[in-house]
């Protein structure tokens, strides 16, 4: 089966700026793929470079089997929800959503039918006739999907599409967004800074650093087996085992990685590993404690459920975790 | 109630207030009283009678209607160069970025800035060195240097508000070039192409300096204007021409006012 998109050894440079650097990278057909970074990380560049709007400087691209490079934005049969909306002020909501037909040559009968479905589709029938001016952020967000959808695109590619929306919001179109892609069951391709964005909705997450692929795999995969130091610390907040701690609880390696939730503090059963401690700050975040321990000069984070009973601030205590949570890096 | 607005202005502010704005009009308004006037060779007040004859007599002076004619080209022609420079440098300078687009950005701005003097010689000893003879074509020329000036600020200003992603999300779903162009961009733009254009063609109908080095036997209305102004005969004639040129050129100024004013509102729609 053909790849949706394919990257071969793809660079983007600017100067001497390498916003992509040497990128391999598969996306199947039918997937929810997610690219997960800081700002700067390359992630966007890499959507650029689907839709057109950069060609590489070095490597090759593939959508669907069909080379890209060289392929105007407007030959691609990819669609982009752009992080601001980009929204045409002067067109009515139904004219914006119409607007690839139109330019398709679609009779305008046949595309304000097809916008009206587009803008069912994502909940907002009946707003035809406004103006996007008059749409708060979350409706803008949902004409901009119905606007990239009506053209039935291979690929949709998504850029931040949630960064703008409050919290609440944010969750709703997560929900919604995994659902429009699986009924649709066409691929999309997404940007984010967010890792819980990335780990609830895509089925593949590509974590970014510095114009490089870190790590690829399911969100389980990233979330609990980071490969490298940045993965560990980007994705969530996991604990940096050094090698020393690490001789010490008898597993040899040269770093290794530990999630807060996975320690357990004070209750020691036979099979697991045990380190002391000295409990240096303790905050409550809701539904968990999150209390920062010192071992031997290294900060270990605990996540602690708020129902377990809470160490006081110097206390001494045994860290408790089982050896299968202890994730060892092959670089440090 | 500091903030009170409908708190009254002192009553020496404004009687200063109303004689500025009369110094500024009564002398419009008597170009108008004297259109009017029986007396043709000089402007004595009051006027002797009034009469509605000098109408009939611009109409049927060959003289006006040459002049007129000419400035309605080299302006129609002028405008029509600086709407398509103008625009096409204001798309390059607002949304790429190249090495030297503040110092292009400013030499476009310069000869606004320049006495038209300056432009008026300079033009005419390059028109000289060049071997061009001077005629319709050099006085379009002269023209279109401040016209390009008056476009491409309109113009440059509303791009910057046309953000760059509107173009590319016009491209992303299969618009190409010319369609981004006639269905984006010239929305967005066409009231301040509109208003620029305006303002162009006005600046040239009563431009006088730049036409004066730049033109060879012919005679702009302006400088018909001028000429008529020295010879004591028929003096009301150009009181008649002076108010119809007013109407005329006003009209279209109010109405790029308008317009831009609206265009602001749209394009602030969509923030």
């Amino acid at each position: 089966m053909t790849a949706a998109v394919l990257f071969e050894n793809v660079s983007r440079h600017f100067g001497t700026v390498k916003a992509v650097d040497a990128v391999d990278l598969e996306i199947a057909a039918g997937e929810f793929f997610a690219m997960l970074g800081p700002s700067g990380s390359g992630k966007t560049t890499c959507l650029r470079l689907m839709a057109g709007f950069e060609q590489p400087t070095g490597g090759h691209i593939e959508i669907f089997g069909e080379t890209a490079e060289g392929v105007p934005p407007y030959r691609r049969s990819v669609n982009t929800v752009f992080q601001d909306y980009a929204l045409f002020p002067h067109l009515s909501i139904l004219d914006n959503v119409a607007y690839g037909l139109m330019v398709k040559g679609i009779g305008r009968q046949e595309r304000h039918r097809a916008a009206e479905d587009a803008l069912a589709m994502v909940k907002l029938p009946g707003y035809g006739q406004r103006r996007p001016g008059q749409l708060s952020g979350g409706q803008r967000q949902r004409v901009a999907l119905a606007r990239a959808l009506v053209n039935k695109p291979k690929v949709l590619l998504l850029d931040e599409p949630l960064g703008a929306l409050d919290l609440k919001l944010r969750e709703q179109m997560q929900e919604e967004l995994k659902s429009l892609q699986k009924s649709l069951g066409i691929t999309f391709v997404f940007v984010t800074h967010d890792q819980g964005e990335a780990l609830s909705m895509a089925d593949r997450i590509a974590v970014f650093n510095d114009g490089k692929i870190q790590q690829l795999g399911t969100p389980e995969d990233i979330y609990q087996r980071p490969q490298t130091r940045f993965v560990a610390d980007f994705v969530g907040s996991s604990n940096i085992l050094s090698s020393a701690i690490c001789a010490r609880l008898g597993v040899p390696a040269a770093a290794a990685s530990l999630r807060p939730e996975a320690i357990a503090i004070g209750t020691s059963w036979a099979e697991q590993l045990t380190l002391p401690g000295t409990v240096t700050a303790r905050s409550f975040l809701g539904a968990v404690h999150r209390v920062s321990v010192d071992c031997d000069g290294e900060k270990i984070v605990v996540s602690s459920p708020a129902a377990m009973p809470l160490p006081d601030i110097g206390a001494e205590v045994q860290l408790a975790f089982s050896r299968n949570d202890l994730h060892l890096m092959e670089v440090a | 109630m500091r903030s009170d607005r409908s708190t009254s202005a002192p009553l020496g502010l404004k009687v200063a207030a109303i004689g500025g704005l009369a110094f500024l009009h009564i002398p419009i308004l008597l170009i108008f009283l004297y259109a009017f006037t029986t007396e043709e060779k000089s402007y004595q007040f009051p006027p002797p009678g009034l009469t509605l004859q000098w109408f009939a007599v611009t109409w049927n002076r060959p003289d006006v209607w040459a002049a007129l004619t000419l400035s309605v080209k080299v302006a129609t022609i002028a405008t029509a160069i600086a709407l398509v420079l103008g625009t096409l440098c204001a798309a390059a300078v607002s949304q790429t970025r190249f090495f030297g687009r503040e110092t292009i950005s400013l030499l476009v701005i310069l000869p606004i800035a320049l006495p038209g003097i300056i432009t008026g010689i300079a033009l005419r000893s390059a028109f000289s060195m060049a071997d061009i003879p001077f005629s319709f074509w050099t006085i379009v020329l002269g023209h279109a240097t401040f016209c390009i000036v008056v476009v491409y600020n309109n113009a440059v200003a509303r791009f910057r508000r046309v953000s760059g992603s509107l173009i590319e999300a016009s491209m992303d779903l299969g618009a190409d070039g010319f369609q981004t162009f006639r269905h984006v961009i010239l929305p967005n733009i066409g009231t301040a192409l509109l208003a620029g254009g305006m303002l162009a063609f006005a600046l040239s109908f009563d431009e006088v300096i730049v036409t004066t080095f730049t033109g060879g036997q012919q005679s702009t209305l302006p400088i018909w204007m001028l000429e008529e102004l020295i010879r004591p005969r028929q003096r009301p004639v150009t009181n008649v021409v002076a108010m119809v040129v007013m109407l005329v050129t006003f009209l279209p100024i109010l109405a790029a006012y308008y317009l831009t004013r609206d265009g602001d509102q749209i394009a602030g729609a969509g923030k």
